[in-house]
């Protein structure tokens, strides 16, 4: 807070007084407005962290299983046994196969609609781009249900037969549905594509046109200019793009727990049936948990906040990292 | 090394607007030519005719021969990124790449060119920096960032990039107006430096900088605004600022204009 209140000076003829700043009351509204947001944000994030540390230690206290490595998730029982192994992996393994199959495309479309395409077909792509991020997401759960799933069975076979020595697209039982880890990634792909891509194309769209010239004037071809100029200078701008998608794919519920069939299996085959996420997990039991099983779900609740926190964390430094050469100084 | 630029009938357009009109001149090979003449005169369109980055302005578009030696840079067959290479600028604002170091910023355009030999740009990265009188000022820190640097050594870096790579002409689009004079007066050493080995073509809204700097002067002026930019006369150095053919160059040169 520098000082934006313009101070009085005193009057020449006035004796030296002690200078008083003035404040107006539109300023000290709007200081006490931004300063309350700012206050309610931190209050709202204390009070969820602590309601689910208060009520996942409480379940976590009673679990005759260890909460990190157990595979099933049976808080009904006496006694209790559940942990998040399976969770943690399906939602680790379901966005990483999104991220890598959305990222590259997203920053592809964006590319395409601010260099390469002329600008009538960019804005019209971008509007189709729009539109897919404001489908709702158990849309796209019916779509992957009914639609997706059915038709990804060509393609397991196909990844199987020639990929199955990768272990991870070794599909156990061919003729399973592919209501699998690999399927929901897939569908949180689509659906984290459009987040990436609006933000990467803003981030793109401002890469100063000067750093562009400097590098056509050097006798770069297109590619070599996005290559020299538009993807380092936008390289910060992306990670968060793909930190936004990431947060997205972690905490999707609903179009995951139409698509997955759930169970509490952890394998490498990707192709397999099973497995589950931690909001997946949440949104199958909550109905018909007891008090205490709720409990449990809210202390898997707080594996998945811990874990976006520290996602979100860590692209924060990949990005402080290389600060000075960011295009923020220039 | 430098090359002769024989420039006949040559007008561009933004989309159905034209920007300058039937320009025809000659720049000899290792001399300073400089451009003067009011904003919106097309002086910076013409320039950037010369190394075909007109036509990266959406709409940009060009009529007429560019001959470099006796090559003509708008024959069907000629790529526009081979002229580049051959016809280096340098911009308004000193414009490193901001996410390279100072070393990376030199070596850009050589390794566009495919040199990756580690020795190789070495020395050519301290050649360019040393004849653009950057060496000294940045020989320890050629890691840090190029948009750490002052305007004018930023600037000086930029003319370090464009000649690392040995073109044949220089174009300079007001290299020094956003510099202190200082840092200004030692753009103007160099372009005295580089003009033996570049054809150098700068354009400057500073008529001590043309008189200080350049062998020829070309006067450009337009009719009204929204008219098209025309190349008044073009003569030499001394002539043009002694004794002018035309009555507007006079003017203009002596503030008398409009």
């Amino acid at each position: 807070m520098t000082s934006t209140a313009p101070s009085t000076a005193p009057p020449p003829t006035a004796p030296p007084r002690k200078a008083r700043t003035v404040t107006r009351p539109g300023d000290r509204i709007f200081a006490g407005m931004s300063t309350g947001s700012g206050v309610l944000l931190l209050v709202v994030m204390a009070a969820i962290a602590v309601f689910l540390t208060v009520r996942a230690v409480h379940a976590i206290a009673k679990d005759h299983g260890n909460f990190l490595t157990t595979f099933e998730w049976n808080a009904a029982l006496t006694p209790p046994k559940f942990g998040v192994a399976v969770l943690a992996y399906g939602t680790a393994v379901s966005s990483i196969i999104a991220m890598v199959i959305a990222v590259p495309i997203a920053v592809g479309i964006a590319l395409f609609i601010t260099h390469y395409a002329p600008r009538k077909v960019g804005g019209a792509i971008a509007f189709v781009v729009d539109l897919l991020a404001a489908v709702p997401s158990i849309i796209y759960g019916l779509w992957g249900a009914l639609f997706l799933v059915p038709h990804l069975s060509g393609l397991n076979l196909w990844l199987d037969k020639y990929f199955g020595w990768t272990v991870i697209f070794d599909k156990s039982d061919p003729n399973s549905s592919p209501r699998s880890l690999f399927t929901v990634g897939i569908l949180l792909a689509i659906m984290i594509l459009p987040i990436i891509t609006n933000v990467s194309r803003e981030v793109i769209r401002q890469v100063p046109r000067m750093h562009q010239e400097a590098a056509l004037a050097l006798g770069a071809t297109r590619w070599e200019v996005i290559r020299m100029s538009v993807l380092p200078f936008a390289r910060s701008g992306i990670i968060s793009a793909s930190m936004l998608g990431l947060g997205r794919a972690l905490g999707e519920t609903m179009a995951v727990a139409t698509v997955l069939s759930a169970n509490s299996e952890l394998s490498a085959h990707l192709l397999d049936i099973g497995g589950g996420t931690f909001s997946q997990n949440i949104v199958a039991k909550f109905g018909e948990a007891t008090d205490f099983g709720r409990d449990a779900l809210i202390a898997s609740g707080l594996v998945l906040f811990v874990i976006t926190l520290v996602v979100n964390g860590a692209a924060r430094v990949i990005i402080a990292r290389r600060k000075e050469y960011s295009g923020a100084n220039a | 090394m430098a090359k002769r630029i024989d420039v006949s009938g040559l007008s561009a357009f933004y989309g159905n607007h034209k920007a300058i009109d039937d320009i025809s001149m000659t720049v000899e090979p290792g001399s300073v030519t400089a451009f003067i003449g009011p904003s919106g005169c097309g002086k910076s369109t013409f320039l950037r005719t010369l190394n075909r980055m007109h036509e990266v302005t959406p709409g940009g578009r060009v009529e007429g021969k560019v001959l470099l030696d006796d090559e003509n840079l708008y024959a069907a067959n000629v790529d526009p990124v081979t002229v580049r290479r051959t016809v280096g600028m340098v911009f308004q604002r000193p414009n490193p790449f901001p996410t390279m170091s100072i070393y990376d910023n030199v070596a850009a355009g050589l390794r566009l060119n495919g040199i990756r030999k580690k020795g190789e740009l070495d020395s050519i990265v301290e050649k360019s920096l040393k004849g653009a009188n950057l060496w000294n000022e940045v020989k320890d820190r050629l890691n840090k960032p190029g948009s750490g640097l002052s305007g004018g050594q930023q600037q000086r870096l930029c003319i370090a990039r464009a000649t690392a790579v040995e073109p044949e002409v220089l174009l300079m689009d007001e290299p020094c107006s956003a510099l202190d004079p200082i840092s200004t007066l030692a753009i103007e050493d160099l372009i005295g430096e580089l003009k033996s080995r570049f054809t150098i073509v700068i354009v400057t809204h500073n008529m001590q900088q043309a008189a200080r700097v350049s062998d020829r002067t070309a006067f450009f002026n337009l009719a009204a605004v929204g008219q098209p930019g025309k190349l008044i006369e073009i003569d030499d150095t001394e002539r043009i600022f002694s004794n002018p053919s035309v009555q507007a160059t006079e003017d203009y040169i002596s503030g008398r204009f409009g």
